[in-house]
């Protein structure tokens, strides 16, 4: 038995002594290795992305370059930047996460005023993902709240998509009851009431009506709902419309103390640009962002549909600083809402 | 005439309670499992082996496998200083270093990673520290094994330390009073009779370690072929609608359970016959 016991312990010490080296450390193939801390949904644009920028970095300084990823809710993703995870570049849900990081001086306070149209180079907006042939009659906002419908839509606390979902119902509230703050709080409280299941980020709660089932109707960026309608056949679910909604604006940032650190500011510097070229711009509509770029947005009109879009710079919002603070800080209005 | 009252029950009142049991396990646990191999296999076996080589699932499993490696070690080094310690020696404090140690299986592994981004992470207390020094902890694979260590710690002491506390220290001393040193008392005595409770403990940490997902999710940042472990790979897979490929990574964590209760069946007959010592 000794004897058992002593080769049961020598294979156990050769597979914990072989398994580091198994691991090798990657091998750097790449000159230059960026890493970008994005939201849920980008998951497709910036796989297509990171190829084409690889491809013309290279063709432009013959350095090859690897660009790691890593996507979760937008909140959460500013708190890891915040934490210490070191990206090179920030490409978030909403210009808030990416001053929430600016706060704490890893990137200079003006980074919106750094790239063109708000440092954000794709927009989007929120619509509804329905069952096919929509058997709840959903048309617009306060179909919501019908008795009986169920409505998926992710936490706004560490959700980016979240707070867009949040801030489209209180626009239109606002538009029906004539600028009414207390009615909106009202019918944006009744709408969270029809909510099951609060998901911590956008791609969660897609998954959760699409793949598991729940619910009647999901909240969806725009580029989300086209994509679950893309992957799931067009015979499973369709898109509403509302008659009004938010001009989300995504936005993109170089995270400065971060590429001072690793010297990579020029190569960020670059690849954020890339975003705004004619290439990145049709990348972006092919996986259903809007695209800025007049000609690029003509060519793909058809795809996207015209509708009224409300900004955060709306008075009634104030930008997104002011948003946060009013109804999204501890014990905002919408703790107070989804407390009740 | 009294017979014992569960022989007196009626055939069908057996037949039902029987029939209830083996429905709940083959219905919460083996049915799953089934699930598990039925969906990493829809695609058949080319899928499923182009699923385990795709660059960013076989960067998890070496992350996974280094981890575990990694925290085995340190675990069953520091388990059996552990049981050493609180079994062989009395000291002042020494009840209490029991129920700390039991202290990971009682906190929840989101606080468990949370701690270590408190202390390690950019706003932590040594954070700013190690990162302007080139140390990077949390966010990488460091941190990754950090957290590992943690939630899996006590498995190894707490198989050690009943085992140990019942064969008491008489053969030590008996040793000592021979001759033998420190160490020789250790390899010759104490490690033979502790063996199988050992690699017990060894394995149940093992299962836990690559299985992780809480402790670990936290501190590790989801940098796509880098910080990602097996259980974190499944996740993003799943999310990203690529189902077959999450479920054949899924099935790498599903065979390892299945070998784990292989062994330990095997360790537990062993530990029945010489575990309880002479």
């Amino acid at each position: 038995m000794s004897l058992h016991f002593r080769s049961a312990a020598v294979a156990a010490l050769v597979a914990a002594l072989a398994a580091p080296l198994a691991y090798s450390p990657p091998v750097r193939a790449a000159d230059v290795t960026l890493l970008n801390v994005s939201y849920d949904p980008t998951r497709e644009l910036y796989s297509q992305f990171n190829r084409l920028f690889a491809e013309r970095y290279k063709a432009e300084t013959g350095k090859s370059v690897e660009i790691k990823t890593s996507h979760g809710g937008s909140g959460k993703q500013a708190r890891s930047v915040i934490d210490g995870l070191d990206a090179d570049v920030v490409t978030l849900a909403l210009a808030y996460d990416i001053d929430a990081i600016a706060d704490r001086g890893f990137l200079a306070k003006d980074w919106q005023q750094r790239l063109p149209d708000n440092a954000s180079p794709y927009t989007s907006t929120i619509v509804f993902l329905v069952r096919k042939g929509n058997p709840k009659g959903i048309k617009d906002w306060n179909d919501l709240t019908k008795p009986g419908v169920q409505v998926i839509t992710p936490n706004p606390k560490t959700s980016g998509g979240a707070r867009w979902n949040y801030l489209g119902a209180w626009a239109y509230a606002l538009k029906q009851s004539g600028g009414d703050a207390e009615k909106a709080k009202a019918f944006v409280g009744e709408i969270y009431k029809h909510v099951p299941v609060l998901d911590t980020g956008a791609r969660g709660s897609t998954v959760t009506f699409t793949e598991r089932g729940v619910g009647d109707v999901l909240l969806a960026w725009e580029n989300e709902a086209f994509l679950s309608k893309k992957e799931f056949g067009d015979d499973k679910f369709d898109i509403v419309v509302p008659s009004l909604s938010i001009l989300a604006e995504p936005p993109v940032a170089v995270v400065d103390r971060n590429v001072a650190r690793k010297g990579t500011r020029e190569v960020a510097e670059a690849y954020l640009k890339l975003l705004y070229s004619k290439e990145g711009q049709t990348l972006a509509a092919e996986n259903f962002y809007r695209p800025r770029d007049p000609e690029v947005a003509k060519a793909y009109a058809k795809v996207f549909p015209t509708l009224e879009l409300v900004t955060i710079d709306d008075p009634a919002f104030g930008g997104w600083r002011k948003a946060q603070q009013t109804h999204f800080a501890d014990g905002g209005v919408f703790d107070q809402i989804y407390s009740n | 005439m009294s017979t014992s009252p569960v022989g007196d029950e009626p055939a069908l009142v057996k037949a039902l309670v029987i029939g209830l049991a083996t429905g709940i396990v083959g219905l919460l646990i083996v049915l799953p499992l089934i699930a598990v191999f039925a969906q990493a296999f829809v695609k058949g076996w080319d899928a499923y082996l182009a699923a385990l080589v795709e660059p960013d699932a076989r960067a998890a499993i070496r992350l996974t496998l280094l981890v575990t490696a990694l925290s085995l070690t340190a675990n069953t080094v520091m388990g059996l200083v552990m049981a050493w310690a609180i079994t062989k020696f009395e000291f002042r404090g020494k009840s209490l270093l029991i129920s700390l140690i039991d202290l990971p299986f009682s906190v929840s592994p989101v606080v468990a990673g949370l701690v270590f981004v408190l202390l390690f992470g950019a706003q932590g207390y040594f954070g700013p520290w190690l990162i302007d020094n080139g140390w990077k902890i949390i966010f990488s694979w460091p941190g990754i094994t950090l957290a590992t260590i943690f939630v899996t710690f006590p498995f190894v002491a707490r198989e050690l330390i009943p085992l140990m506390q019942e064969q008491g220290t008489r053969e030590e001393e008996a040793a000592v009073t021979l001759g033998a040193g420190g160490w020789r008392v250790f390899s010759r005595v104490t490690l033979p009779n502790i063996k199988w409770a050992l690699l017990y403990g060894v394995l149940l940490c093992n299962a836990r370690a690559m299985g992780e997902f809480g402790a670990v999710s936290v501190v590790s940042g989801h940098v796509r072929g880098e910080t990602n472990t097996i259980p974190l790979q499944v996740e993003i897979l799943y999310n990203e609608y690529q189902f077959q490929a999450s479920f054949a990574v899924a099935s790498l964590l599903a065979l390892l359970a299945i070998v784990t209760l292989l062994a330990k069946t095997v360790l537990e007959a062993r530990l029945g016959r010489s575990g309880g010592g002479h």
